[in-house]
């Protein structure tokens, strides 16, 4: 950080041609979805927005009902990142602060399971799904599967084992309190700031599942994700409603980027030292 | 973490209380996540086929195995698996270190710099993939229309093996590049100022700098970007699925040229039915896995070898 102040214009033109073309396939995006079909087949191809989006929104709203696969991926999302971030909670405490048998080898198995591949559990999982639960093609195939994480637990007890002071604790007990009040009182204000971080990070990957979505969902009642890969699997061959699509299906993760993308930045940076 | 140590930190708790907060996360886990892992080495021992009521009780031993080993679609797929898995990681990784290094020089808008390399992050397999299908279109594609201005003709990316993994790899690199700097870059600035001094008196270019002070330092940071790139490039599902434009995306390009272990696995498992034969095609992927990363981390372990001469 104390690297003395740079001031090589190449420095900056990397960084920038580096962001442009972080940016430029979703700008791309949104100049399809402004435009029509024959814009897009066009040689050589338009690089501003055109009118034509309100059309293809409303195209897509209507004709292939993304309103309900908007409604099933914020409902499963939302789902799954509150009890994603309770139970990580709950389960990073006890490993961080609480002492009891086992604890290291619980801890290691919660981190070995981060490594296993979720691919592997899908045929088995779609079974369960389908032929005991009869859950397959609900929201609630995709919620309990996800509704804890290893990596969840794993990154909370990461972050109270140095930002719990264990004399507070000791504290809350002189005065009375039980374990779970401790939580209550003490645990969750001091977990906030993870709690946000491993929230949204949930929810983004959440929001963004796609192979497991694929085969317990169905295209009469899909995520965005599934919705999307129909519009794209041939039966729709205009390109400016399929962008469009890609355009919806992005344009609220961009909303929660703007709004806390520091503290996903922040979440990742120290994910990693501590990883 | 691995040795308790003397004084177990942290306060006493009920006898029960304890395993009651870990509870939630290991009965979902038991459920979902350990049970299926097992129940998928059962079923890959069965000859069961959706489309014949009864089969799931068809023991057949390590039949399912044994084929695999003769099936020359399963060997195409471990090829491409691979091929695109080291396209994907490779060049990201270094890419990413480069970004690491110029997202650390004093910049102004650093945050502006920082947010815009992970953008491409928060978005999904799918509406990424659709873009970039459109990208790499053959006629109306504005990949190709660059090209041509360099007089390269008309690339039908889906058509060739290396042009399709070049196409799915640039994909994938698109979207993780700028994660992977930033945690480089959380490493970086780790390092103390004190030993680029050094270095520097000792008459280390900047080049010489990077390579023999920051990269070293970098080391167990970048081991763990590999095995966790590793891991996720070898599982390559959405990109080659939806990056075919045939009618049957399940095939991987109309003489299998990009089709991966997990889009393989779907294909027998999802459009033949074939419960048994998918279940032995994950296990051959989680074995591949492990060997990969085996192999990854032993690799750069060697190569650091040889730089430190």
């Amino acid at each position: 950080m104390r690297r003395a102040a740079q001031r090589s214009p190449g420095v900056y033109a990397l960084l920038t041609l580096v962001v442009l073309v972080s940016l430029f396939p979703l700008y791309w995006s949104f100049v399809g979805a402004s435009r029509d079909n024959a814009a897009i087949s066009k040689v050589p191809p338009t690089l501003v927005p055109g009118g034509n989006l309100l059309h293809n929104l409303e195209t897509a709203f209507t004709d292939f009902d993304m309103r309900l696969a908007l409604f099933n991926s914020f409902t499963v999302s939302t789902i799954v990142t509150i009890s994603v971030v309770l139970t990580s909670t709950m389960a990073g405490f006890a490993f961080a602060k609480l002492r009891f048998k086992g604890r290291n080898g619980l801890l290691i198995v919660v981190i070995a399971t981060m490594m296993v591949p979720t691919q592997l559990g899908i045929i088995p999982l779609y079974i369960m799904m389908a032929n005991w639960f009869h859950l397959a093609g609900s929201i609630w195939s995709l919620i309990l599967p996800a509704a804890t994480s290893a990596f969840g637990v794993f990154f909370m007890r990461q972050y109270l084992v140095t930002a719990l002071p264990v004399e507070l604790l000791d504290a809350g007990r002189v005065d009375g309190c039980s374990t779970l009040q401790l939580y209550w009182h003490q645990v969750l204000p001091v977990a906030r700031p993870a709690m946000a971080v491993l929230g949204m990070l949930t929810f983004l990957a959440t929001w963004n599942d796609f192979f497991w979505p694929l085969v317990a969902m169905n295209p009469q009642n899909p995520t965005v994700q599934v919705a999307l890969s129909a519009f794209a699997g041939g039966y729709v061959t205009d390109y400016s409603l399929v962008l469009t699509g890609a355009l919806i299906s992005t344009l609220p993760m961009l909303v929660v980027f703007a709004a806390m993308g520091r503290q996903i930045l922040d979440g990742i940076t120290q994910g990693a030292l501590k990883g | 973490m691995v040795k308790r140590p003397p004084r177990a930190p942290g306060v006493k708790a009920g006898k029960r209380a304890p395993y009651a907060f870990i509870a939630p996360f290991f009965v979902v886990f038991g459920i979902f996540g350990l049970f299926p892992l097992v129940y998928t080495a059962y079923v890959s021992l069965t000859g069961w086929r959706a489309d014949q009521p009864g089969s799931e009780h068809s023991l057949v031993g390590f039949d399912n195995y044994a084929k695999l080993l003769h099936d020359q679609f399963f060997w195409n797929a471990l090829k491409n698996t691979v091929g695109i898995g080291i396209l994907a990681t490779v060049p990201q990784l270094l890419l990413a270190l480069g970004v690491a290094h110029l997202l650390n020089y004093r910049v102004r808008g650093r945050t502006f710099f920082r947010m815009g390399v992970l953008l491409p992050n928060i978005t999904s397999v799918a509406a990424v993939t659709i873009i970039f299908t459109q990208l790499f279109g053959r006629d109306f594609g504005l990949i190709n229309w660059v090209l041509g201005l360099f007089g390269v003709h008309h690339i039908e990316w889906q058509a060739g093996t290396a042009s399709s993994w070049i196409a799915i790899a640039t994909i994938v690199t698109w979207r993780w590049t700028g994660y992977n700097a930033l945690i480089y870059l959380a490493s970086m600035q780790a390092i103390p100022f004190e030993l680029y001094e050094s270095a520097a008196l000792d008459g280390a270019s900047k080049w010489r700098q990077f390579w023999s002070v920051t990269v070293p330092l970098l080391r167990p940071t970048i081991l763990f970007t590999i095995v966790v790139s590793t891991i996720g490039n070898l599982q390559l599902f959405g990109e080659p699925l939806l990056f075919s434009n045939s009618q049957s995306p399940t095939n991987g390009g109309s003489q299998h040229q990009f089709q991966t272990l997990a889009v393989y696995t779907y294909d027998q498992f999802w459009q033949k039915f074939k419960y048994g034969y998918g279940a032995a095609i994950s296990w051959a992927l989680f074995l591949v896995i492990v060997i990969m990363v085996g192999l990854a981390l032993t690799l750069s372990r060697r190569l650091r070898g040889v730089s430190d001469e």
